[in-house]
């Protein structure tokens, strides 16, 4: 039953990223684009998400516990540290360079696989080399993430 | 349809899957989380993540057999950068602790001042660096 739920959720989720146009790198390197031709199309994929997900959040996080599970696994860490600059200030850089951020990475991989697999390889090695962290020293400021 | 319509559309959908996760197993959809402990996996804790990522590849494959096309996917870059940009992708998510998903949906939505300092920088660093690209004019294509 879990791996059911966990399926349809990455279901409905990359069938959100194709019908918004978001799995399309070229239309998030619009809405990047500010300065330019600016895409607004995508801040209503945000904004929709946001308050779907805040709706959802506030109703389900009042229970004691999930339906299929026995306590919910939040974040609890409220600090900010330099790796929580650091990293994002990595990933905006990649992600405004080509216009695929993780989700995306992997619809696109079916959608168009020779153009993403260099990408999406990089990625996966980018995700091992800051999870296994001897390379990246900031990343060691999260060990117990 | 109009863009906006659609991206309010798929933009709810990814609330809806965002509100499934956490309403049944209790855990944040994060894509790069979801996917960055599996490298490696942890015993216990990796069915339900390859079980997530098997939807979101098969979804494509649906939208093929609906509308008879896959969704368009145009990227541009030669493959160093793809790779380089790859990397900082992978990296910058991890050692930040999530990414569009993570932070920018589900965090924002819970009011976290972690996700919101975060969503703020990388939104922040993408404009910047698309900003500096275009100016260059150096988008090429494969």
């Amino acid at each position: 039953m879990k791996l059911a739920i966990s399926f349809l959720s990455g279901l409905i989720f990359s069938g959100g990223l194709i019908v918004s146009g978001m799995i399309n790198p070229a239309k998030v390197i619009g809405f990047l684009d500010l300065f330019g031709q600016w895409d607004a199309s995508l801040a209503f994929v945000m904004g929709g998400a946001v308050l779907v997900t805040s709706i959802g959040y506030n109703l389900i996080l009042e229970k004691p516990k999930p339906l299929l599970s026995e306590s919910f696994s939040i974040p609890q860490r409220t600090d900010i540290d330099s790796a929580l600059v650091a990293g994002p200030v990595l990933f905006g850089v990649g992600w405004g360079l080509v216009g695929l951020c993780p989700g995306p990475a992997f619809a696109a991989l079916i959608a168009s696989p020779l153009a993403t697999i260099p990408f999406f390889l990089a990625m996966l090695l980018g995700m091992w080399l800051g999870r296994n962290k001897f390379v990246f020293p900031l990343s060691r400021t999260h060990a117990s993430s | 349809m109009h863009e906006y319509i659609l991206a309010l559309i798929g933009g709810t959908m990814i609330g809806l899957a965002a509100v499934m996760l956490m309403a049944f197993q209790g855990n944040v959809m994060g894509i790069s989380g979801i996917a960055s402990r599996l490298l490696p996996p942890v015993s216990g804790d990796w069915s339900w993540r390859i079980s997530f990522f098997a939807g979101v590849l098969v979804a494509p494959l649906l939208a093929m057999v609906y509308s008879g096309t896959m969704p368009t996917v145009e990227i541009t870059g030669n493959v160093p950068l793809l790779i380089v940009a790859g990397i900082l992708v992978g990296a910058g998510t991890v050692i930040g602790n999530g990414c569009t998903s993570g932070h920018g949906v589900c965090g924002l939505s819970r009011l976290s001042r972690r996700s919101i300092v975060a969503t703020g920088i990388f939104m922040l660093a993408a404009v910047v660096t698309v900003f500096i690209v275009n100016l260059y004019g150096a988008r090429v294509s494969l």
